[in-house]
This record gives C-alpha cells, structure tokens and sequence, in this order.
C-alpha cells in the first residue's frame, strides 16, 4: 500500500519545542533497548518474534520495530498492566506458558516449530487461539483466547504502538509537550503535523513533510 | 540529574516537592509517627486530596498518605503513553465475573493526586432527581444528602477548580456561569455538534478542568493531547496541583511512597492510626480519626484487611456491604471514518458532550448516559483496533493509516448498583505482603438496554454527518465507585450522610465509593463536593463536640 505521510517522521521534531526533556529521556531509552533477550529464552523470543510477525507484519524496506524486544524489555522491569483474568497468571508467566503452549500446538499439529511454518499456517494457529480452539494440555487451564486477547494482543500492538516509526507511518503528531497545536479545527493541520498524500500527490506530499519540525 | 520520585520518597526532611517549579520545593509541616494528629487521610485523590486541604484549612492537623510517587509534572511528565504507565495504579489485581473489568490505565490512579493526575478533567453535575433515584425515579437507592447543599458544593469545587465551560449549561436547573470561558472546539467535537443538530438534540462545550486562561504559575492548556496521560504543563486542574498545595499551605502533612496496609482499632472499637509501609519498613501513625480515601478498591481492600477478632469481616462492616455494589460506568463507543481530517488527538479529548439522554426520560430502561467525542492516542487506540474491533495482521496495519480520520462518540452511563459487583480478597499477595483485591463485575438485563439504546443514538449520530466504516465498540467502562455506599441506615450502607462509619464513630470513607448510585456522568466533580461537605461536617460536628461520640 501507498505511504499515506511520505517523508514525515515524528523524530525530526526531537529537538524542537514539542519535546520536553523528560520525552527524549524516555524515547531514546525505547530505542536504545537490547535487541537480545534479556527475560526470554532464545526460543521463546524466537516464537515470540515470529507471533509478531503475523500480528503487526512490518514492511520490508525499512529497519523493523522490534516488538519482541520491546516486551522482554517491560517484562524484565517487571511493568504489568495492573490487572488480569481469573484464568490468567501474572503477565510473565503467561507470556511463558502462552509460548510453550503455541510451540507444542506446532509441534503436535504439524512437527514443527512454530516460526517454521508459512505464515498461513501460522495465522490458521493464532485464529484458532484467538477463538479459544487451543486445548494442548501445555495451556494448564488457560484458556487460549483469553490469552490470545489480554496478553498476545494488547502487549504486541501496545509494544508497535509505542515506537515513533510507526507514529511516523499513521500520521500522528507524536509528543507535543510543551508547544501542543493551534489549528483545531476540520482538515486544519498546523506546520509541525504530518501532510497526509492525497491520490497521486505523494511527491508533494514528500516534499511539504521534509519541512515537518 | 533529577531523583527518581518511584523509588525515593521526596516529601521528607520538612519539604515537598514544588509541583510549578523544576527542581524545587516548598516547606511541609511534619508530624511525629508517635503524635496522634486529628486525622490520618489514606490515599490523596479527588476524595482524600480535597478533604486533607479542606481540615488542614479549618485548623486539623491533617497528615495525607500515597501509596504513590509524588511528581513534579514539568520535569518528570513524557509525552508518551507507554512512560506515562507510571501514573496508573498496576499492583496485581484479578478481574472475574460475567464482564471482567480492565483496570489499570483505564481507572487507577498510583500518585500523589490520585487518578486526577490522568482523569479526562470532565467535570460534570449529577442530575438532581439521581440523589433521590430509588424514591424520584424507582431505582438504585436514594443518596442521603440534598441536591440543593450539594449545588453550593458543586459550585465550591468548579471555582477551585477554575472550570472552563459554557456561559449557559442546556440540561438541569440554573448553575452559576463557568468560572473560566469554554475551550474552542476541535474537529472531533464539531462532528459531535454537527450529529446532535442533525438529529435535534442539544450539545455543549463539555466543562473542563483543564486552564482556558492563566492561573498563578500555571498556564492555559496548549491543547497537546495528552490528558489521560498527565498534563506536563500543569494546566489540568489535578488535586496534585490544587488541593494538596493549598493543604501544605495550610499546614497539612503528604507523605508519598506510603502504603497504608492496616487500620488499628483498640479495644473501645476506635481507630487509633494507621500501619504503613515506607522508606524500607512497616511504621505506625498514631490519628484521632482515620479516613480511607482509596477509591472503590483499595478502600474497600483496606478496611477487609483490617479485618480484628472483634471485627473478622473487616472494619465498618456490621451491614456486610464492605466491597459491595461496585459501580463502574458504561463507556462503549461508537466509531468510523470522516472524509475530513479530524487528527482528534489535538485537544482535550472530550471537548463536546450531550446530556441529552440524561435529562430525557422517555426510555424504556432505568438511567441515563451522556456521551463525548473521543481522541484515543496511537498505543490505546491500536489496542481498542485490536481487542475490541478483533482486528490483526494487515486488516490492523490499514485501520491504523486511517488514524487521522476517526472520529467517536464515547458513552458514560449510568450502572446500576448490584451486590453481586464486589470486592474481595483473593489468596495472591502484593509486594507489601498484602492480599490483593479480586473484582468480579457483570452487567444486569437494565445494563445491556441502557448501552444498546446508546449504541444505536450514537450510531446514528455519527450517521447523520456522513461517516463510512462505521462499528462498535462494546466492552468498555469506565470509573469505579459504591463498594462503601452512604445510607440512612446502618443496616443497608457502610458510611452515614458525613462519611463516617456507623460502626467505627471515628472512622471515616471519603471517595467515590460512597456513592450509592454513579448517575450517567462523569464522578469526580461530585466526588470533590462531598469531600468539601464531609470537611465542613466534621467542622460543625466537631465545634459541637460530637466528633467525639
């Protein structure tokens, strides 16, 4: 699919007025994280990665979001999200369990694990999750889809979502503290926000965002 | 290089941290553990906060207690959802029952200031009959204050706050003008008012406590966006940054980084302080009165772990109700795509509100519900895509490049009271050793109506102005109130009209789990104006020598 803000990207505004100290303290040590499993095992990172792929699949022509990373990170701080079912054991126990359970559903189905299969087979896995159809004995008792939801889900897209090339991609403003915006209104966009490309004008487009800061 | 406020307390060695100024501090008035002071305030929120400046005010010796860092939001508030965490209350907690509830960033607060720190700042009035709803309006229970006393609170609370609003409010009866003007409107609100106008309906400029002009060291909002993930420029009126500077003002002690896990009772069935955790080690804190200031969990989580030979089902609980009646509030959305540019996330998120369905009674349910436009930030809206829309994998990547064309309509309404909705203790311990709480909530048939008759309005409304693609979002709530509801009667509620426990005379509840029903807007407004009640109650209870008794 066509970029929808070519050329626009939310760090060029790192050192403007729409960052404050405590902004490019805690961006540069998101982007700083260890590409390497620190709360992980090597195979369950490998898993783990290869979930990501098919849950947010990234493009091919730019350096990844690493989203596996980013959620070994917040487990290793032990950041939780305050909350969880019934079914359901701290976040990194889940997280381990929900990986080994996902491996021996590989491996019981189809004799290999799991970032070895074509990415249908993979999404077959994952819909079948999502749906609670995961009944390996591996899961002790938790159910597939709760995890699926409040674990899988919620930690990858929240570990995506949290890294400025994909704030760059949807458009977003990205931190804005202390300048924030003037032109509120409809189709209003102030001199510091992305330029969205219309049909067929992506090197204007292009060329406006150079000038994003 | 600055402290780390998560890991140090800051207010100690007779100062506090200055929350206008980077680096600085102000002078605190300290008390000794072993110095009994008039009143020991757990938790420093829209409840504790208000009432700790309110007594200090009136001359108690008050001392404030957080289980929370005390921030200062200049220095140490990112623009950044994920750094932001920090704000929310995350300790374990178990969520059971028919419609688990999500907590965390969605309705908990772990700082000095409470979830103020993060609240969306709307500051709404309850419709007068909802104080009398069982008796007016054949529901819920009835509140056992007056709506007319609770008007002058509400009024006292807008003024402190510098509420920015409008010049005439369309639904209730007649309130004062707004203290400050009302924020100009962004593309996600005029898509509010464009529906509401289409379809007949009134619609306001939602009042905000949010700065539309200055005040003192703080400046208007910038309109940045980030509110439910704190203000860094201090522009939200938060109890961090009005209550509690006014309450060291005046002489009130705060201390952050203090857990409170245990009410003492002695053998006289009086509360004689306070067991907390802090700097390292369990202390006690003597008090003449204690009050829990919690919110709808951990105050109710207190008092059960307070739990005595004398009292085994926990502290002011002889009715049973300790834990009972958790209200949340309805807070599905109804969602699509504008041909326009909305980029919601400019603005306070809720600048438009109708009360509409408040105020208007030609429904076949109990209740009402207002709703607001919406501005969801990229982490929380790619979860909402995720977990609530079920999308994944490419389907996700193109609803995200669609960001900037969304727009919503979000509801609060009003759940009814249910005992079955409680708070309990589970067998799982926190890292202070402490039981934790298990939450189980599950709608009633009145529920379901109420949110499908919003589903369907809010539909509509975003019907009218030409809006593709459009779906529902039908999990969410919101707000957390009623596990130790006020009453007139000992036997069917936890606190008396003064927020004071029938059992335990010198004990106190001062938060949102008072409220016997949540009405269909936003608590916190009325939260505050009972604390400034419950403060000026205690004046007169005491200048009578009743507090005593």
């Amino acid at each position: 699919m066509d970029e929808r803000y070519p050329g626009y990207d939310v760090l060029a505004k790192r050192n403007s007025p729409s960052w404050n100290e405590a902004t490019r303290r805690a961006i540069d040590r998101r982007l700083a994280t260890p590409r390497e499993p620190r709360y992980f095992t090597a195979e369950e990172f490998a898993t783990l990665t290869a979930i990501a792929e098919r849950i947010t699949p990234q493009p091919p022509d730019r350096a990844p979001i690493p989203v596996a990373a980013l959620i070994d990170a917040k487990l290793l701080e032990g950041r939780e999200e305050g909350y969880r079912a019934t079914e359901l054991p701290r976040d990194g126990e889940a997280w381990r369990r929900g990986l080994a359970a996902l491996e021996a559903e590989a491996r019981s189905r189809h004799g290999v694990a799991f970032r070895e299969l074509q990415p249908a087979a993979r999404d077959s896995l994952l819909t079948a999750m999502s749906s609670g159809d995961l009944k390996h004995e591996a899961w002790q008792g938790m159910p597939s889809s709760t995890f699926f939801k409040q674990r899988l889900l919620t930690d990858i897209v929240s570990a995506y979502w949290s890294h400025p090339t994909a704030w760059s991609e949807m458009g977003w403003g990205g931190p804005a503290s202390p300048r924030g915006y003037v032109r509120m209104g409809y189709d209003a966009r102030d001199p510091w926000e992305a330029v969205e490309a219309r049909a067929g004008q992506q090197e204007e487009a292009r060329r406006r965002n150079r000038h994003v800061r | 290089m600055f402290d780390d406020p998560l890991a140090t307390p800051r207010a100690t060695n007779g100062r506090a941290p200055d929350v206008f100024r980077r680096g600085a501090w102000v002078p605190m008035r300290e008390f000794r553990d072993d110095e009994p002071v008039d009143f020991v305030i757990v938790g420093t929120g829209a409840g504790g906060g208000t009432l700790a400046c309110r007594l200090a005010e009136a001359g108690f010796s008050v001392v404030g207690m957080d289980a929370g860092p005390w921030f200062r939001p200049l220095e140490d508030f990112a623009s950044d959802e994920a750094e932001q965490s920090k704000l929310y209350w995350t300790d374990d907690r178990i969520c059971g029952g028919g419609n688990p509830l999500q907590l965390g960033s969605n309705n908990s607060g772990k700082s000095v200031g409470g979830s103020t720190v993060h609240f969306a700042m709307v500051s709404l009035r309850f419709r007068p009959e909802w104080f009398k709803s069982r008796t007016v309006m054949g529901y819920g229970a009835d509140w056992p204050v007056d709506w007319r006393e609770m008007w002058k609170y509400y009024a006292e609370v807008e003024d402190a706050l510098k509420i920015a609003g409008p010049v005439t409010y369309p639904w209730g009866p007649e309130r004062p003008r707004y203290p400050y003007r009302a924020h100009e409107l962004n593309a996600a609100a005029l898509a509010l008012a464009e529906g509401c106008e289409a379809l007949g309906i009134a619609w306001t400029e939602t009042p905000l406590a949010t700065l539309s002009a200055p005040r003192g060291r703080a400046h208007p909002c910038v309109y940045r966006g980030f509110c439910v993930a704190g203000c860094a420029t201090n522009a939200k009126q938060s109890a961090l940054v009005t209550w509690i500077p006014r309450a060291l003002a005046a002489g009130a002690e705060v201390r952050d980084l203090a857990m409170v896990g245990r009410i003492e009772v002695d053998a006289d069935d009086r509360a004689t302080g306070v067991h907390y955790f802090r700097a390292g080690r369990w202390r006690f804190q003597r008090a003449r009165h204690v009050v829990v200031a919690g919110y709808a969990i951990e105050t109710p989580r207190l008092l059960l772990n307070s739990a005595t030979a004398r009292f085994p089902q926990g502290l002011a609980n002889s009715s049973g109700l300790v834990g009972k009646n958790l209200m949340v509030q309805a807070n599905q959305a109804v969602w699509g795509l504008s041909k326009r540019e909305i980029r919601s996330y400019k603005g306070p998120p809720s600048l438009a509100i109708t009360e509409h369905w408040n105020y208007e009674d030609r429904k076949d349910f109990h209740g009402g519900y207002c709703y607001m436009s919406q501005g969801p930030l990229p982490q929380l809206w790619a979860r909402t895509q995720a977990t609530a829309h079920g999308l994944w994998g490419e389907p996700l990547m193109r609803a995200m490049q669609d960001y900037n064309h969304v727009v919503g309509l979000k509801m609060v309404g009003e759940l009814l009271p249910q005992e079955r909705n409680r708070v309990t203790l589970a067998d799982s311990k926190d890292q202070y050793g402490l039981p934790i709480a298990r939450v189980d909530y599950t709608y009633c048939d009145n529920d379901r109506a109420l949110i499908e008759h919003a589903l369907r309005f809010m539909r509509g409304a975003l019907e009218v102005i030409d809006t593709r693609d459009i779906w529902e979002q039908t999990d969410d709530t919101c707000h957390l109130n009623g596990t130790a509801r006020m009453g007139d009667d000992p036997a069917t509620s936890v606190v008396d009209a003064d927020c004071r426990s029938w059992d335990i005379r010198n004990l106190f509840v001062c938060d949102g789990s008072v409220f016997p029903t949540v009405g269909g807007v936003n608590p916190s407004l009325t939260t505050q104006a009972i604390a400034c009640r419950t403060a000026d109650r205690i004046r007169v209870l005491a200048s009578r020598g009743e507090l005593k008794s």
